[in-house]
């Protein structure tokens, strides 16, 4: 039987606002977490924040050598933008990918990683899942401007559709946070859980159009392409190539679709993590 | 006065103990369920109010729940029954500098563990200085803290902590943290906490320090409230019942010698010559030390020291020393050291002992802190410190008469 307590929180039926409300205090706590993760993630190393930028790239330079020289996948050019640059195509889908990757693969291990915090002090346990988030969006930010910048030298106009790019960044980020509030709970009650998602990962980055277009899918695999395309993560691809390669507005289903699927997880992932959020301290 | 700051009621808290730890997803679905787990009542029913402005102990063996309850208080294990009500701020010392990132500065880290702890930004930032200053680490607070040695580590954490401010602070065990001095700033801000009308809730073994620093004190046994009242009543109690329980030789000392002989048992014994882990000042009481040879060893030298909990030696006898030299020792066997007035303050004391050979160059068997004890208040009864030395206050006579302009030391009666 269970009295009237509670103090301690057990509300997975809180509404969004005392969620919110929640979260506008801890404010301060949520700056000083990401910038705990920011600075601390390059501390020590030569070349500090410089390293978040040479990972993408390294990325993109092996994919364009693999995919555009060696085997030869030939985009359409960007429609109506016409530019016609592989590295430029990749990375305005690997970019996210990568992002939401980071937010899901390091999300998933800060209960673990920060768990002497968990037991001996009580604060809002979200705010370490949120900061890393915050933190890698961050990064996300930096590796979206060097695209800009570059987009805009090979002769597209992102910044037109950069309040749609930003927008998505944040849906993007949304989605990932959703997914990764149930990994952080799911990883301390079961460590197989972060070995599991690496595969996964792995799988579901090659079932996205990323490093090859979708109309080779459309084309060779035209009945399965209805399942392929449930697939958030290839509906993100698509808009934010829309928006930084071709050079238009993203369709208006593609945008439901994503809000749609994007608060779905958040919500989902926010009380999945406030029913196990009460026994952490015991668990880990 | 007379407000609760924190209310207690029935509070009853589980833990699972997992029969085999593997927190795989192959074990729970080969078994259908996560792990096979008994369960352990950490705390049963417990209730109990904290008076607002109060310095409130909680006392009790290792493994009675004192600690599952405060962290119950402070929120960070739910009860699973029964419910716990704060009335203000919480700040808890349970563990300090654990929110450190050991690559930022100390500057960062005051801000990143004040904001775990629940401050603002500006306030820290108007504590900032304070908490600096606390801490005594001035010149190294832009230096990255894994460059802390582990006193500045603590130092820098419970400046942090204590600078809070909260209304109702937590500490487990009694803080001893950092050099004297430290400790000394430690106490002073207790006081001033105490002055300003904050509650202070504090877990403890140190009956002593309890006795002097609680206003009320809760006892646990095995997760259930035994009594709480007034500090000095239920200490009595507590240690009375305590040192019945208290079993000797496990105090989970460390050991080492050659070991061809090796000492087995160590027990302090009172006037009536029982076994005992409590006694009080001036009382008569002997030290029995009980050995093991496994060979024929000549003129064995027995030794016991003692040291109290912060690690200071406060004495040493040996048997040479002594005039007590046995020619040899065979099998099992005992000695005796009787002290007919002890002359210890009231505190926690270790006993260590130890057999070498007449030389003292070899060790047999050195056991380290084979026996703690307690030493309350007794006769004689003096004013602090680790030792009592018996003496008696008087005006001295004779002493007036050499000076120029002697004074007078009167009597009322």
């Amino acid at each position: 039987m269970k009295g009237p307590l509670e103090t301690a929180p057990s509300r997975p039926k809180e509404g969004a606002a005392t969620a919110l409300a929640r979260l506008g205090s801890s404010r301060d706590l949520l700056l000083n977490l990401t910038l705990r993760e920011i600075r601390g993630k390059y501390k020590r190393t030569v070349l500090g924040q410089a390293w978040s930028l040479l990972n993408p790239i390294a990325q993109m330079v092996t994919y364009s050598i693999v995919f555009s020289l060696l085997l030869r996948a030939q985009p359409a050019p960007g429609n109506p933008s016409g530019l016609d640059v592989f590295a430029l195509w990749l990375s305005a889908g690997l970019l996210p990918w990568l992002f939401f990757q980071n937010v899901v693969m390091s999300g998933m291990g800060v209960l673990v990683g920060n768990s002497n915090l968990i037991k001996k002090v009580y604060f809002p346990r979200e705010t370490l899942v949120i900061s890393n988030a915050a933190s890698w969006l961050f990064t996300f930010s930096i590796e979206m401007t060097v695209l800009t910048v570059a987009v805009l030298i090979f002769g597209g106009s992102p910044l037109l559709y950069l309040p749609a790019t930003i927008f998505f960044m944040i849906v993007l980020a949304a989605f990932g946070l959703g997914v990764s509030f149930v990994l952080a709970v799911s990883n301390v009650y079961f460590r197989d859980t972060q070995h599991f998602i690496g595969i996964l990962m792995q799988v579901w980055f090659y079932a996205t159009p990323i490093v090859y277009p979708i109309s080779l899918v459309a084309e060779h695999h035209h009945n399965l392409l209805a399942i392929y395309r449930l697939n958030p993560l290839e509906r993100f691809t698509e808009v934010f190539r829309n928006t930084m390669y071709d050079g238009r507005w993203p369709t208006l289903s593609n945008t439901l679709y994503l809000v749609l699927v994007s608060a779905a997880a958040l919500a989902l992932g926010y009380v999945v993590f406030k029913r196990y959020e009460g026994r952490l301290a015991e668990e880990l | 006065m007379g407000d609760v700051a924190v209310n207690i009621e029935g509070v009853s808290k589980r833990f699972r103990l997992y029969r085999e730890r593997n927190q795989s997803l192959k074990a729970a679905i080969m078994r259908g369920r996560r792990a096979a787990y008994e369960e352990f009542w950490a705390l049963k029913d417990v209730s109990f109010e904290i008076p607002q402005g109060s310095t409130f102990g909680i006392i009790g063996e290792n493994g009675s729940g004192k600690s599952t309850l405060l962290n119950c208080v402070a929120k960070i294990l739910r009860p699973d029954k029964g419910s716990v009500t704060t009335h203000g701020s919480i700040g808890a010392l349970l563990e300090l500098g654990s929110g450190f990132h050991p690559e930022l500065s100390g500057r960062e880290n005051v801000y990143l563990n004040g904001s775990i702890l629940g401050m603002k930004k500006a306030e820290i930032a108007r504590r900032f200085d304070e908490i600096v200053d606390f801490s005594g680490i001035e010149e190294f607070i832009d230096q990255p803290v894994k460059n802390y040695s582990s006193g500045m580590y603590v130092r820098l954490g419970f400046s942090v902590a204590i600078n809070l401010d909260p209304d109702i602070l937590l500490v487990d065990e009694v803080l001893a943290v950092g050099d004297v001095s430290f400790q000394d700033k430690c106490m002073e801000k207790f006081a001033d906490f105490r002055r300003a009308g904050k509650t202070v809730v504090v877990v403890s073994h140190a009956m002593g320090s309890l006795r002097t620093l609680c206003d009320d004190v809760a006892w646990l046994k095995h997760g259930e409230l035994v009594e709480v009242g007034a500090a000095n009543d239920v200490v009595d109690t507590y240690v009375d019942e305590a040192h019945v329980e208290r079993e000797t030789l496990t105090t989970g000392g460390s050991r080492w010698g050659s070991g061809e002989v090796r000492i087995v048992g160590v027990e302090l014994l009172d006037a009536e010559a029982t076994p005992t882990t409590c006694v009080r000042t001036g009382d008569s009481v002997a030290v029995r030390v009980r050995y093991h040879a496994s060979e024929r060893i000549e003129r064995p030298i027995f030794g016991l020291a003692l040291e109290n909990l912060e690690g200071v030696y406060v004495w040493a006898h040996h048997s040479r020393d002594g005039g007590f030299v046995p020619d040899f020792i065979e099998r099992d066997g005992a000695v005796e050291l009787r002290i007919p007035s002890l002359m210890l303050q009231p505190g926690t004391f270790d006993l260590l002992a130890s057999i070498v050979d007449y030389t003292a160059t070899h060790t047999f068997d050195f056991l380290r802190h084979c026996l703690r004890f307690d030493v309350e208040a007794g006769t004689p009864r003096e004013s602090g410190g680790i030792v009592a030395l018996g003496g008696t206050w008087s005006a001295a006579a004779d002493a007036a008469a050499e000076l120029p302009q002697p004074g007078r030391i009167g009597s009322r009666t």
